[in-house]
């Protein structure tokens, strides 16, 4: 039987972490794990849903090691999955900048990153594998930026006093995704991924074993084009279908993402750990009106060189706010260049949780600079004075570009205009240390999971963790799942588990378009999204969370009885597949602040009003909160029940995270 | 200065791939011109839902011009009248009061109709499954520093590798050639000595698929690269030609 929960623990045996000092876990781990010889990998099958880094690059390097892949994707090509996005860069401890970089190095400013609430063993075993990544995406041909020397590139980041990050211009997820994507793309013609587009994972499906335990052995998907329901098997099904920020209606996430596979995971008994930490980026641009479909990022490498800054004059805030003054017209010592100010050692470059915070700060004290006193100004004109406009062009011009088409404003002359968003979320299904849930046979990968990143990611380690994931981890640790599976035959989708599954699906979405009552789904999502953001977002108290949980129950009735969803089931339609999304969003909007009002504490990208410093700095409560919070489904709704993975920090000491010295 | 303005739109509406399309024309009043394109296609369908009538099916995704997935022909050009832009980077400004605004999905015989504005860009993807990769495994490869690349070089990959995928080249071309986005792959890995190994059998491959699926032929008008979003240069095409005659000689 699998280990399960003692008295609501999780304890190191159930996570599966290996024994030994912790610069050898992962090389003890692969030493002794089972594998599965080149014969028995043809007869075993894998569905991976999702091809975004992570799916991409283990539905490849599934393949490749000879395994059968199914992989699902809800655009119309693997190529456009939301990774693409990612502009900033892809870190790696490699130290080809002789600035003191070290696999060390990078697992220290990871978890200190993430405020001491990730596990060490993932988080060095990602530190470690971040090499092998970078050398494989330049074998692929990923166009990295280099010197004229014709060696790599680095630059910075925020959180790390090394510049440690790879990147291909203002593009580097794409390239990255591409890399993934050429790699899926030669398995594909080998035949050896079978890829379904314009699929949509709607559940999945559990068979009980010989001893009488649940196994995921596959999935019930809809033909996004057709609308057909349809059945698939596998011998394990591997998840890796991003983060669920769309529960807040903006943010920067694509408008197709969502937390559906998620929460069919969940709903199976696999455990939503710390869904709580979401992470609000601080350089995006300002809302412009009701009609606004999302929110766009400036990349943070934007902070290498932009100085960020507000008014010192709360008349000169004013001004601005009314249009009569220009940010480039106010005088440098009426500039207050509030994160220099704060955090001397970091500068611009302090996290993006305590970043977005200190705008909240300025803004809430209403120092604001744009109509709706909801932005701060991001300044390129020292960097313009000191490297010229070229270099800055050069090194940001397609951002600068982006920013102009939308803002209509020409940033070499005025400052940018930023304001913090719903970026990433560091929360996800929980998984050991083989990437695999609690749910046998169930396997979650990249932002889907909860691992690595603690409660804050630091800036280019989402690209790095999907790959690391992807490429380089969970190709080995599903071997030790499936080599107790070669004996296991391809089984028939009719079976009576596929039936009852494709059944419940069937009975759920005709259930939505019944209702025909007088909502747009879009008009309820963003009504969720606001509840979400005024009481779930940067600044959250008791009281303001047992607001949100009421509010979103009442909007859960409202869905449910009053959402209109127009067309036919069987056929292509959007706004079905939207309700379908958003659902789920409503089940893991409430799962937020439940969790939100259980952490009482501060700590990375949650901040609990009620707990803080008296400089406004987050305040962790390590007696207390020292724990993964997993939630476990326990009916429909009823409270989840909580379970706790606690972290013991074994190599490392946990201090305040200080970015002021 | 961003204002309100009212217009006209020009919607093809399709109901399948294999009904009888038709353009409907709808009205819209006070749309902000810092709106983007895709959001007034937003109200409209909010418009119309509120009416229970069928909302306009359309691809888009990112809504920042890096997934691809967004493809209308605006008053015929696709991504509509401004430069180096996605449809979905495209904003209300460029319009102006009173304007009708013409709506269509990709015109190319490769890209077929799904429904309404949303086409069936498989193709591109078998292309790319002929040969727009470099055939490594994952693992045992060299330091990603082992082979010094020139800067020059690097950034002209980059430039070729810039492309989204988004059909844009072939739906503007008058012979639905998809050559603009063959020869960008093909480049980029041309340029990089990691997959110069295989550009010969890469060019071939990837033309030999494009010719397959109903792309038709290459006669350097250069509506392809006039339209792209990203500016990739039709200098790629000439590296395309080079490579495929170079790799025939060599049969």
């Amino acid at each position: 039987m699998a280990l399960q929960p003692q008295n609501g623990i999780i304890t190191p045996e159930m996570a599966k972490i290996p024994q030994g000092p912790l610069e050898k876990k992962w090389t003890n781990y692969k030493d002794h794990q089972k594998l599965v010889n080149p014969a028995n990998k043809r007869k075993l099958d894998i569905i991976v849903v999702g091809t975004g880094l992570a799916g991409a690059s283990a539905a490849a390097s599934l393949a490749e090691m000879g395994f059968n892949v199914l992989n699902f994707c809800i655009q119309d090509s693997p190529r456009r999955a939301h990774s693409i996005a990612a502009q900033g860069g892809i870190n790696a401890a490699k130290n080809y900048q002789n600035d003191g970089d070290s696999i060390y190095r990078l697992y220290y400013d990871t978890i200190k990153g993430g405020d001491y609430r990730a596990r060490e063993a993932n988080v060095y075993r990602l530190a470690e594998v971040s090499n092998s990544i970078i050398d494989q995406c330049v074998a692929q041909g990923v166009p990295f930026a280099r010197e004229y020397g014709g060696l790599l590139d680095n630059r910075s980041f925020g959180g790390a006093q090394v510049s440690r990050t790879f990147y291909a211009k203002g593009q580097t997820g794409q390239q990255l995704l591409l890399g993934a994507y050429s790699a899926l793309s030669r398995q594909i013609g080998k035949g050896k991924v079978k890829m379904y587009t314009r699929y949509e994972m709607l559940d999945l499906v559990m068979i009980k074993d010989e001893n009488g335990e649940d196994r995921a052995r596959g999935i019930i998907a809809r033909n996004l084009v057709t609308g057909r329901i349809e059945r698939f098997f596998a011998h394990a099904v591997v998840i890796g279908t991003g983060g669920y920020g769309n529960t807040f209606f903006l943010s920067t996430n694509a408008m197709a993402s969502n937390g559906s596979a998620a929460m069919q995971m969940y709903r199976h008994g696999a455990f939503f750990a710390n869904p709580c930490y979401a992470q609000i980026h601080p350089t995006c641009i300002p809302k412009h009106g009701d009609f606004q479909s999302k929110l766009t990022l400036m990349s943070e490498s934007l902070r290498n060189d932009g100085r960020i800054w507000v008014p010192k004059k709360l008349e000169d805030a004013k001004k601005l706010q009314a249009g009569t003054l220009k940010g480039r017209d106010i005088p440098e010592e009426d500039r207050d260049y509030y994160l220099e100010r704060r955090y001397p050692a970091f500068g611009n470059l302090v996290p993006r949780d305590v970043a977005s915070r200190a705008a909240k700060e300025r803004c809430d004290k209403g120092f604001g600079v744009n109509n709706t006193g909801l932005a701060v100004f991001l300044d390129f004109s020292d960097a313009i004075k000191r490297l010229g406009k070229d270099v800055v062009a050069q090194k940001y011009g397609n951002l600068f570009q982006m920013y102009e088409k939308i803002v209509d404003e020409n940033p070499y002359e005025n400052p940018m205009m930023i304001f913090p968003a719903i970026h990433y979320t560091m929360g996800g299904i929980w998984v050991d240390y083989e990437l695999q849930t609690s749910v046998k046979g169930l396997f979650c990968i990249g932002e889907a999971n909860f691992s690595d990143h603690g409660a804050n990611r630091l800036g280019a380690s989402a690209l790095m963790q999907g790959l690391a994931d992807g490429y380089f981890v969970l190709p080995y640790t599903i071997q030790n799942y499936l080599a107790d599976q070669i004996s296991v035959p391809r089984m028939s989708t009719d079976l009576p588990e596929f039936a009852a599954a494709e059944k419940a699906v069937q009975d759920k979405i005709q259930k939505l378009m019944s209702i025909q009552g007088k909502r747009s789904v879009d008009s309820i999502h963003k009504e969720l999204g606001l509840i979400m953001w005024d009481f779930v977002g940067m600044g959250r108290t008791a009281e303001g969370l047992k607001t949100a949980i009421k509010k979103i129950d009442e909007i859960k009735k409202e869905f449910w009885s009053n959402v209109f969803i127009p067309g036919k089931a069987d056929s292509l339609n959007n706004e079905l597949e939207k309700a379908l999304r958003l659902a789920d969003f409503i089940e893991i909007g409430r799962l937020m602040a439940v969790d939100a009002l259980h952490r009482e504490e501060s700590c990375g990208g949650h901040f609990r009003e009620e707990y803080q410093t008296p400089d406004g700095e987050a305040l962790r409560q390590d007696d207390k909160f020292s724990y993964v919070g997993c939630w476990k489904y326990t009916g429909e709704d009823k409270e989840p029940e909580l379970i706790k993975e606690p972290l013991d920090y074994e190599f490392t000491e946990r201090k305040t995270r200080n970015y002021k010295a | 200065m961003d204002q309100n303005i009212n217009i006209k739109v020009k919607v093809w509406r399709q109901a399948g791939p294999k009904e009888q399309g038709h353009f409907e024309t709808y009205e819209l009043q006070n749309i902000f011109q810092g709106a983007s394109f895709l959001e007034m296609i937003d109200i409209l369908n909010e418009k119309l839902i509120s009416e229970h009538k069928d909302p306009i099916a359309f691809d888009h995704d990112c809504r920042e011009g890096i997934c691809g997935m967004c493809s209308l022909y605006v008053n015929g050009h696709p991504h509509g009248p401004d430069q180096e832009i996605t449809t979905c980077q495209l904003h209300m400004r460029k319009f102006h009061d009173g304007e009708t605004i013409t709506i269509e999905p990709w015109r190319s015989r490769a890209f077929p109709v799904i429904k309404d504005l949303m086409v069936d860009r498989s193709a591109y993807d078998k292309i790319m499954q002929a040969g727009g990769f470099v055939s490594v495994n994952t693992g045992g490869v060299p330091d990603a520093n082992a082979i010094a690349i020139p800067k020059p070089v690097a950034d002209e990959a980059m430039d070729a590798a810039s492309c989204i995928g988004c059909g844009a080249c072939a739906a503007a071309c008058k012979n639905g050639s998809a050559m603009l986005f063959v020869s960008a792959k093909v480049s980029q890995l041309a340029l990089l000595p990691q997959g110069k190994i295989e550009a010969a059998r890469r060019a071939k491959a990837m033309v030999a698929k494009m010719d397959e699926l109903g792309f038709g032929n290459c006669t350097n008008t250069g509506a392809c690269a006039a339209e792209c979003p990203k500016s990739v240069s039709l200098a790629n095409i000439a590296r395309l030609n080079r490579e495929f005659i170079c790799a025939k000689f060599k049969d």
